[in-house]
């Protein structure tokens, strides 16, 4: 028998209805496969295999009969930061400690609606503030890539990425068919492209944010990481919708993504940004780049050299904007309501003593940070001007669109899978930032954008290509990603764990 | 924030004494104003006074996890309708900001309110300060700066527990519009006048219920004195003060604080203070130096508010007649402007009024209601709107007059056992043989009699046609008050002569 782990959601669903095997013979093999693997990979905090079971029971009643859903009975993990009724809803942190929730995210709600059958949460860095799921207070995720010559248990022990670590990790390791994940800076497209998979940020407003731990509320989206490229369809089809209790998601109908799948790209112009090649940027990012030109001018599309401008003031704006929000944000944790309450003498000690001990390094360090630039005096020369930058690379996307740009490439990174631990980054935050430098322009402009993994580097390890779209143009991102992964062929981590 | 301007020429009857000079107060008022509307400014939660603890709750105003605030259209419209009510410049764009600050009773950690732009700009309100003793009202503009929509906080409660605070999040989130004045009022007459006008205004408005003792109107009250005349002083703030009553005393006893300070050579500390209503005193709360920093900043969760003309103008045609509007009408209608004055004040007394009026000679009906009807309810200690007298029952005691059934004098008496016991005043004047006299036979004997009886001083009538009243007061003592005055009037002139 085949094994059902390493099925795509389109592969399963043709399972299904061809009876080939039902939903909870999936399911079960993928809580075998999280029993047996989760100790290495540590990609799930919680297993909810009860749930999984019973919901996988009734998708099978309901594929019987013919009915369903668009994720009818798909084994699916879901990031720690989307609110699950009565299931475990940490964000990864310790300031949560025993929040559950009495309610559901929209995402998943809406995916639930579609038939999904949840595995379990996904462990992440926590808040979503990381870019290696190492600040995670569940410890850190294993990427299942390890360097060609190293893939045994002692090999160096590398980083999926973040902070979707733990979804990235899943699903390049086979421990759930697809998993929800949330971008503000990077953080679906970055673990994607250092896994191996499949991960799409859409344009923001096109996903309720509605029970998604709020990091930096004019960033977060949320998004999928998958197998492949149509199973991100497929999950973004379901996960996207319009919802009235979130103003800043859109009314708009959710689109047949998966139709744009297998579309030509012929005549379709794609933007090559100048300010993307940057100095001492290692050989080989530079060489899948010219790969990935050359896949989708090989397909008929044009490749066009653009500019963006103000490409260089995205990541410094983004760590002033995103810690600004993120300050206010989890100014909510305070011990009062719910999660870790540390006592104190008086209010305001139990206040310091709960935050102190609740929240790890890096999210204190963003919180600081937030606070400086919100303060008196400072407001004007941080907050204010960061805006303003976000303003000119906004319409640094709408010039090059204007002028008749389908979609853009970039390279998803800087760089493939870094050690767990690694002394550079532990030493100096700003070398773990500089990880978003490709990825954060598009959230800064609310874009879509997706990471599909089109090369190994040297060490054998993968590597992704970025493409961004214009607003609420998923669609072209699939059509062109269909391109890439067609022409670079799948990566699969070599089984050592 | 705009400069400040000083708008005002002084005037000395608002002085305040002091050793080598007089004294000017410099007084703006910050008035927070409870949004009628049933649900909260950004969730679905109701906003009932005296609901159970922590019953008005939803997730968003517990600030769970993941929650988002949703703007409720309805307290939009109700601050866009405040704002024409105070004649003020509508802004079609306002944007809500986060304040940022820790408090047990504040979940989300921020307040959301409207700092940089708010949704109503620059107005005007007038007060009348007054009546002076010649019953004459001075009638003086007070700028408004802004009014902008924010949320209120729970409320935290020390009295609970041996050693833990409980919190209580009914209010938490509810919609507050807070009306900044400019420092443009001079004396506590006029503070007073402001606050009572500006809650008559949102009253007829039905924007906000302006009850001070439930805590739907409360007032920050910024106090700073100067020679008159001359530069604004150091002003201190006198926190949520909420009674028109303890504003006065609070403004009193901080002027003379500051005038002390200031003559002894002090100088005055920018702070912030707290009104104790026991000791009738104001304390500090926190320096300028303890002033928190809120580090505001645009509430990435929502979008700004914008609107267009239409809206607005939808929303002007539904105002209703306002109190300036409808003072100046009533004293078209013959009423003196100490009348009109009283009758405005209070939304509830000019809807009691007109009702009155309707009809009637407005005069007429304009003394029964200020004299004689809020004269017993304040006595009983009663609102207008639970009155024991009805303003259609008011209404039939002045028909009653009109078509010569009682005098005005056992209409008086009329009044008071309506007042006391209820009833039918046609049936009550009926049952209880209240009816004038008016049949002229049976007045013309009893005025006979008293003639006769007193020949002497139908003698000094003829010489002092003055003395006829002596007379009338006879007759009507002998019928009971019953007989129609005008009747034996018009009689005894006939027989006395004169």
């Amino acid at each position: 028998m085949t094994d059902l782990t390493k099925l795509t959601i389109s592969e399963l669903r043709e399972g299904f209805k061809a009876k080939s095997f039902t939903s909870l013979e999936a399911t079960n093999a993928f809580i075998d496969a999280i029993d047996t693997s989760n100790e290495t990979l540590n990609a799930y905090i919680v297993q909810t295999a009860d749930i999984a079971r019973e919901r996988a029971a009734a998708s099978d009643a309901k594929l019987a009969k013919g009915e369903g859903g668009a994720l009818e009975g798909i084994p699916v993990g879901i990031k720690d930061l989307y609110a699950t009724l009565d299931v475990h809803t940490q964000a990864c942190s310790h300031i949560l400690d025993g929040f559950q929730p009495r309610y559901e995210s929209t995402v998943t709600q809406n995916m639930f609606d579609d038939g999904a059958v949840m595995l379990g949460k996904l462990n992440m860095d926590e808040f979503a503030m990381g870019s290696s799921n190492e600040t995670s207070y569940y410890g850190p995720v294993t990427n299942p890539w390890k360097r060609v010559g190293e893939q045994t248990d002692n090999g160096t022990a590398l980083v999926p990425g973040g902070s979707s670590g733990g979804s990235a990790a899943a699903v390049a390791a086979d421990l759930c068919a697809a998993a929800t994940a949330s971008d503000t800076g990077g953080s679906i497209r970055q673990p994607a492209a250092l896994t191996g998979t499949v991960g799409i940020k859409p344009t923001y407003g096109r996903c309720s944010r509605l029970g998604m731990v709020a990091f930096a509320s004019s960033l977060d989206q949320a998004g999928p990481i998958t197998k492949d490229v149509r199973d991100s369809a497929i999950m973004l089809g379901s996960m996207a919708s319009s919802d009235p209790r979130d103003t800043t998601c859109v009314d708009m109908p959710v689109p047949d993504y998966e139709a744009a799948i297998g579309k030509s790209i012929k005549g379709m112009k794609i933007g090559i940004p100048k300010e993307y090649r940057l100095d001492g940027m290692p050989q080989e990012i530079e060489k899948l780049w010219e790969q990935g030109k050359a896949m989708l001018r090989d397909a008929g599309a044009e490749i066009v050299d653009i500019s963006l401008p103000h490409t260089k003031y995205a990541l410094p704006a983004y760590y002033i904007v995103a810690p600004a929000e993120a300050s206010s944000n989890l100014a909510r944790y305070d011990g009062v309501k719910y999660g870790l309450r540390v006592d104190g003498k008086n209010i305001e000690e139990m206040y310091e003593n709960t935050r102190a001990e609740g929240f790890g390094e890096e999210v204190k360090r963003r919180v600081m940070i937030g606070t400086y630039v919100l303060s008196a005096g400072f407001y004007d020369a941080y907050y204010t001007r960061a805006q303003k930058v976000r303003t000119l690379i906004k319409r640094d996307f709408e010039t090059v669109f204007d002028n008749g740009i389908d979609c853009i490439l970039t390279p998803a990174t800087p760089s493939a899978a870094f050690a767990i631990g690694d002394k550079e980054m532990a030493a100096d935050p700003v070398k773990m930032y500089l990880n978003d430098v490709f990825t954060v322009t598009v959230n800064m402009a609310g874009l879509p954008g997706i990471s599909v993994p089109a090369g190994l580097s040297d060490e054998g390890l993968p590597l992704g290509l970025q493409l961004i779209g214009k607003p609420f143009e998923e669609g072209t991102l699939f059509q062109a990603g269909t391109i890439i992964e067609e022409a670079a062929g799948r990566f699969n981590a070599p089984r050592w764990w | 924030m705009t400069e400040l301007v000083d708008v005002r020429t002084p005037n000395p009857k608002n002085f305040f004494p002091g050793e080598d000079h007089d004294w000017e107060l410099v007084i703006g008022l910050e008035v927070h104003a409870q949004v009628t509307s049933n649900a909260k400014l950004f969730s679905g939660s109701s906003t009932k006074f005296g609901n159970a603890q922590n019953s008005n709750v939803s997730l968003v105003d517990a600030a769970m996890p993941g929650m988002l605030p949703v703007i409720n259209e309805e307290c939009v419209r109700q601050a866009v309708k405040t704002g024409l009510g105070m004649n003020a410049k509508i802004n079609k764009r306002s944007v809500f900001d986060r304040k940022n600050y820790f408090y047990p009773d504040l979940p989300q950690g921020y307040q959301i309110s409207q700092l940089y732009h708010p949704i109503v700009g620059e107005g005007e309100i007038t007060i009348q300060v007054g009546p002076d003793k010649q019953g004459n009202f001075e009638s003086v503009d007070i700028g408004v700066e802004r009014l902008h929509l924010e949320q209120d906080a729970g409320k935290s409660m020390h009295d609970q527990h041996p050693t833990m605070s409980f919190v209580d999040l009914n209010r938490s989130g509810v919609a507050l519009m807070e009306i900044v004045s400019k420092p443009d009022i001079r004396s506590i007459d006029e503070a007073k006048a402001y606050v009572t006008k500006l809650r008559s205004i949102v009253r007829y408005l039905g924007t906000c219920d302006g009850n001070m003792d439930q805590g739907s109107m409360r007032a920050d009250v910024n106090v700073s004195v100067r020679k008159p005349g001359g530069e604004f002083g150091t002003r201190c703030e006198i926190k949520n003060v909420n009674s028109i009553r303890f504003m006065g005393q609070a403004i009193e006893y901080e002027a003379k604080r500051q005038i002390d300070i200031l003559e002894e050579g002090g100088s005055i500390d920018q702070e912030t203070r707290l009104f104790d209503p026991v000791k009738g005193e104001t304390r500090s709360m926190r320096s300028k130096e303890e002033a928190h920093d809120y580090r505001y900043f645009p509430d990435p969760d929502l979008l700004p508010l914008e609107f267009d003309d239409a809206y607005i103008e939808e929303i002007r045609a539904e105002l209703p007649e306002l109190p300036d509007v409808k003072r100046t009408r009533l004293m078209g209608e013959g009423l003196s402007e100490y009348d009109a004055s009283i009758l405005v004040s209070d939304k509830s007394y000019a809807d009691y009024f007109e009702q009155v009026a309707e009809g009637r000679d407005a005069k007429i009906a304009a003394n029964w209601v200020i004299n004689d009807l809020l004269g017993a309810i304040n006595k009983a200690g009663k609102d207008i709107e639970d009155s024991p007298v009805s303003a259609e029952q008011l209404g039939g005691i002045i028909d009653l007059i009109k078509n010569d059934t009682i005098s005005g004098k056992i209409a008086k008496d009329l009044f008071e056992i309506v007042f006391n016991e209820g009833g039918d005043p046609p049936k009550i004047v009926e049952d209880r043989g209240m009816a004038q006299v008016t049949d002229t036979g049976a007045i013309e004997s009893a005025v006979d009699e008293i003639i006769a009886a007193n020949p002497d001083k139908v003698q000094q009538a003829i010489e002092k046609p003055a003395m006829i009243g002596w007379f009338v007061g006879q007759v009507m003592k002998a019928t009971g008050g019953k007989a129609n005055p005008q009747a034996v009037n018009k009689l005894l002139r006939e027989k006395i002569g004169g």
